[in-house]
């Protein structure tokens, strides 16, 4: 390996006025002074590489910190939260000796450069971070977003997105459980690949990412390092993409499911033999980001032989190893007296484990290559002490018009041939649609505990096979309510995950957020970024469901056109007993159907203006967070007594999509009976939050009306299930198989 | 004294769990076995579960078959030995010449995770002694390499000596003449493309159901190793 080109801190004291091309790491000039002035010399170009990856939007969130503070300033007090935000997940008491660790996190811009890759280290890095832990992946989600359903380019996209997600996770054995697949135009160039992973652990195995004590080993095992993904967290994941610019698109990281599934286990067995003293995964910025965390939480001080990493490419240099983003790959730190047994571990398994370094108390990471000393650096200045901008920002000017265009003036159907037809072309709409030609292509059964998966309000995995203790997981948000109104919509998709878990008879408790926006240094983008933070921990605080971690993905936005903004809220619950799980089938004859909630006239931003007027404008529906606690209640209640057969919560598209997918899903028909002092459009398509309809059989109508009465919850009896059809009463019927084909047939049409 | 059935974990395999629990739950006793030890530690018989062995990278079930495990399945196979190959274990079967016949790419090239309708062909093997010749069951499948196929004699072959163990009511992949399941001659080997051990809990099993159809496998082989 020759030398001569290194760029060593000698040479860096030395030629203090080399020029180094700091621009085109995606560093700007104030923060090149910063750090010149912070090494009190120019950085070495390892250094160089370190800063730039380190303090990436991606990864210093320099542009969101001061917005996403309130997550902590605001956080309920609860006695459940173990670990909170600033961690690699969250990790909530499940009662017990268990604990359940959860995060979500994007991975957009990587999955438009190349869907299937793209997605599929999206699943691998959220499952590092929840393995890093200390627990064992036993679920993953998928939110996703792309362009209209009909164009060109979702054609290129969505099937790769898809097949990714499945090629690794299923190759990880993880049930995929739940998520969403939502089609809009603004989607086109930036589509939004979100994933979330869950997993369980002992409490008392719970690790954390720091390197303790002087003596100490840093060992570097898994995959070997690549030249893939360099500068992918901060130049890719901080550029936007605009035509006719030459932008800096480095290559996409390739992901091996099969190492990381082995990687996975031997993990584990490693835990389970308690050999670590603190772990990181190498995801974003890779080994810079690996080395300063560590050694920034511990300790303090870290010596590393860099030119000990085994490579994939022997060409590679120092700056390339630091940047490289090569997948599957961890480092721990191991006592001198555990190395061997740790080793053992991973001979056993397979996993090529190296001792890059060692920790001391220095308070300083050095690393050298070949004994020249290329990186001497205080850790803290790298991954504590990054910059914080307060970006400017404002509200939009068009923001009042946007408002003021309400949908009250679009024609609505009157007829019951109009709503019947309303009916068929929204149920078959792309958003509305079933998704089962995406969600056959992931394992939802592999590892034998999932008990609610897709299709269901949420997805719910048994942990405990004794106790039956489980967790319901359900992630929603809608850019268009979102748009009209970020406070508003931010807290909208999260009265809805909430609504979900509850439906499932889960008690919600805990919030993950991955908050995609556009461009940060647009005032208006960054007032919604804003505005959505403020609501969504507004309403965790009045919920008291704390944000327990995420991710923020910024510049999702074309030629200066953003993206709606869309933060998406995963929401976890616990429930005691699994078995006592409600369904969204309408499955026994005779059953009741109730509507819990009110119904008003609100088209804000719905799916029917979408879908029938291509139409944004108004407001959302209104949001009332007591009223969703409340909701909330009656389900879980319902649920745990054993008076519900089914309940679905009312989002997109209102009662009437509710119910026919609950007819469909239970193969049975019902008959709806509007009440009559309301128009039958508003009844049937409204999107009115804070509502589910439920189906209770005959025998417990009294009881649980009666619970509703008595917590002031309002109830009204809207139908029967019977027969084949589902018939609104005076309107129209539709036979359930023509219902069915119409749901059924339009994504394998669009992409089968 | 119950049945010791062995479970054998390659570096990729991922039902190992619910092929354990599923031995569990019909009364037998469940025993890991590790692809890097020749030792069967003396199970009665085995499972080779799904997943991806060894990445199926070179071709699915082509490196696991050469695993020092194997070599003591095939030796115990031949003398007998009950073995079930599920999914990627089917292929391990195949590509060990224990079973005949390969596995390509599903038509339409996609993964698929859906529950399906299968009709037992034949009662006759270890593991199927519990249905009914014509029984319809519901067995889910996951994969995207599970189109059965065989040269027109070896098919004949199969179904002239009944050892179609079990076929697609609708076939989802294109396997030759809706075969999801076979048996060799002596009835001890089986191989699955479906996943018996995901349908054997009300709670977990296919809904809307019937949710245990997959218990039955595994309630077969343990008659016939507690009658033995």
């Amino acid at each position: 390996m020759s030398q001569k080109n290194l760029d060593t801190v000698t040479k860096a004291e030395q030629t203090p006025d080399t020029e180094q091309p700091f621009a085109a790491l995606g560093v700007k000039e104030d923060e090149y002074a910063q750090i010149r002035e912070i090494l009190g010399r120019r950085p070495t170009s390892s250094e160089l590489a370190m800063y730039s990856v380190m303090w990436s939007e991606h990864c210093s969130y320099k542009s969101s910190r001061v917005h996403l503070r309130q997550f902590g300033d605001k956080a309920p007090e609860v006695d459940f939260l173990l670990v909170g935000p600033g961690e690699n997940a969250g990790v909530v008491d499940a009662g017990g000796d268990l604990a359940v660790t959860f995060k979500i996190e994007s991975h957009n811009h990587p999955s438009y450069v190349e869907p299937y890759q793209g997605a599929a280290t999206g699943v691998g890095g959220i499952v590092r971070d929840i393995l890093t832990m200390g627990a064992r992946p036993i679920a993953v989600m998928d939110p996703l977003r792309f362009g209209a359903a009909d164009a060109y380019d979702t054609h290129r996209v969505l099937p790769g997105v898809v097949r990714g997600i499945g090629g690794y996770g299923n190759s990880l054995g993880l049930p995929n459980i739940g998520g969403e697949v939502v089609f809009d135009a603004c989607y086109a160039g930036n589509p939004l690949v979100n994933a979330l992973a869950v997993g369980v652990m002992k409490k008392s195995e719970i690790k954390l990412a720091k390197a303790d004590g002087p003596g100490n080993q840093v060992v570097l095992f898994g995959a070997r390092t690549g030249g893939d993904g360099i500068g992918g967290a901060s130049v890719l994941a901080s550029a936007t993409f605009d035509d006719g610019k030459a932008v800096k698109r480095p290559s996409v990281q390739v992901g091996d499911p099969f190492m990381e599934k082995v990687l996975i286990e031997c993990c584990l067995e490693i835990f389970a033999a308690d050999l670590v003293t603190g772990i990181q995964d190498l995801g974003a910025a890779g080994l810079s980001c690996a080395t300063t965390e560590l050694a920034a939480a511990g300790t303090g001080g870290m010596d590393v032989q860099l030119d000990l990493a085994p490579l994939r490419d022997s060409t590679l240099v120092p700056e390339e190893i630091l940047m490289s983003e090569s997948q599957e790959r961890m480092m721990a730190v191991v006592t001198p007296a555990n190395i061997d047994a740790f080793m053992a571990i991973c001979e056993k398994w397979d996993v090529i484990a190296t001792v890059i370094g060692e920790v001391n108390d220095s308070g300083r990471l050095r690393m050298t290559w070949y004994g020249e000393t290329i990186v001497d650096v205080d850790p803290k200045t790298l991954a504590l002490q990054g910059p914080v901008y307060e970006r400017p920002y404002h509200r939009p000017e068009w923001q009042d018009a946007l408002q003021a265009d309400t949908p009250d003036s679009l024609s609505r159907p009157k007829t019951g041939e109009e709503l019947r037809a309303t009916v068929l072309s929204m149920i078959s709409s792309p958003n509305l649609a079933d998704k089962t030609w995406v969600v056959e292509q992931y394992d939802h059964r592999v590892r034998g505990n999932t008990v609610l998966g897709h299709g269901e309000d949420a997805g719910m995995i048994r942990l405990d096979e004794s106790s039956n203790l489980g967790i319901a997981l359900a992630t929603d948000g809608n850019g268009r309510y979102t748009k009209l109104d970020p406070y508003h919509g931010a807290q909208l998709a999260l009265v809805e995950a909430y609504r979900n878990v509850a439906a499932t008879g889960a008690k919600p408790l805990a919030v993950t957020d991955c908050l995609n926006f556009g461009s940060p240094e647009d005032p208006e983008v960054m007032w919604q970024f804003a505005e959505a933070c403020r609501g969504l921990a507004d309403a965790c605080q009045i919920l008291g469901t704390p944000v327990t971690g995420g991710n923020v993905s910024f510049y999702n936005q074309t030629n200066a056109v953003p993206i709606h903004p869309t933060p998406i809220v995963g929401v976890l619950g616990l429930i005691d007993d699994v078995t006592r799980r409600t369904r969204s089938a309408f499955t026994d004859e005779g059953d009741i159907l109730l509507l819990l909630g009110d119904t008003k006239d609100e088209f804000g931003g719905s799916e029917w203006a979408h879908v029938t007027h291509g139409h944004l404008g108004g407001l959302p529906p209104e949001v009332d967070l007591e009223r969703e606690r409340l909701l909330a209640e009656v389900l879980i209640a319902g649920s745990r007594d054993g008076m519900l057969s089914a309940a679905h919560d009312l989002s997109d598209g209102g009662l009437i999509q509710s119910v026919a997918e609950s007819a469909i899903r239970g193969g049975r028909g019902v008959r709806l009976v509007l009440p009559e002092d309301v128009d039958p459009f508003v009844a049937l398509f409204s999107e009115s939050a804070g509502r589910a309809v439920v189906a209770v059989p005959r025998s417990e109508e009294l009881r649980f009306t009666d619970m509703c009465k008595v917590r002031h919850l309002p109830v009204a009896r809207v139908g029967v299930v019977d027969g084949t059809e589902v018939e609104v009463q005076g309107q129209f019927t539709i036979g359930l198989d023509e219902l069915t084909q119409a749901w059924r047939g339009t994504l394998p049409a669009l992409f089968g | 004294m119950s049945a010791r059935i062995g479970v054998v974990t390659f570096p990729g395999t991922q039902d190992d769990t619910d092929a354990l629990r599923a031995v569990a739950l019909v009364g037998a006793e469940p025993v890991s076995l590790w692809h890097r030890d020749a030792d069967l530690h003396g199970v009665d018989a085995v499972v080779l579960p799904g997943g991806f062995s060894y990445g199926d990278y070179l071709r699915c079930g082509a490196i696991a078959r050469f695993s020092p495990v194997m070599e003591s399945v095939i030796a115990g196979a031949r003398e007998g030995l009950p073995v079930l190959g599920i999914c990627n274990g089917f292929q391990i079967l195949c590509e060990s010449h224990l079973l005949p016949g390969a596995m390509l790419r599903n038509n339409g090239l996609l993964f698929i995770n859906r529950d399906l309708t299968l009709r037992v062909g034949s009662t006759s093997t270890a593991w199927t002694s519990d249905y009914e010749v014509g029984q319809e069951i519901v067995i889910p499948i996951k994969n995207v390499d599970g189109r059965f196929t065989a040269d027109q004699r070896t098919l004949d072959e199969l179904e002239a000596e009944g050892r179609v163990v079990v076929r697609y009511a609708q076939n989802p992949n294109g396997s030759d003449r809706d075969i999801a399941g076979i048996a060799n001659a002596a009835g001890n080997v089986v191989g699955l493309m479906p996943h018996p051990e995901h349908a054997i809990e009300e709670l977990t099993g296919p809904y809307p159901g019937p949710a245990t159809d997959g218990l039955a496998f595994f309630t077969s082989v343990l008659k016939k190793l507690v009658s033995a």
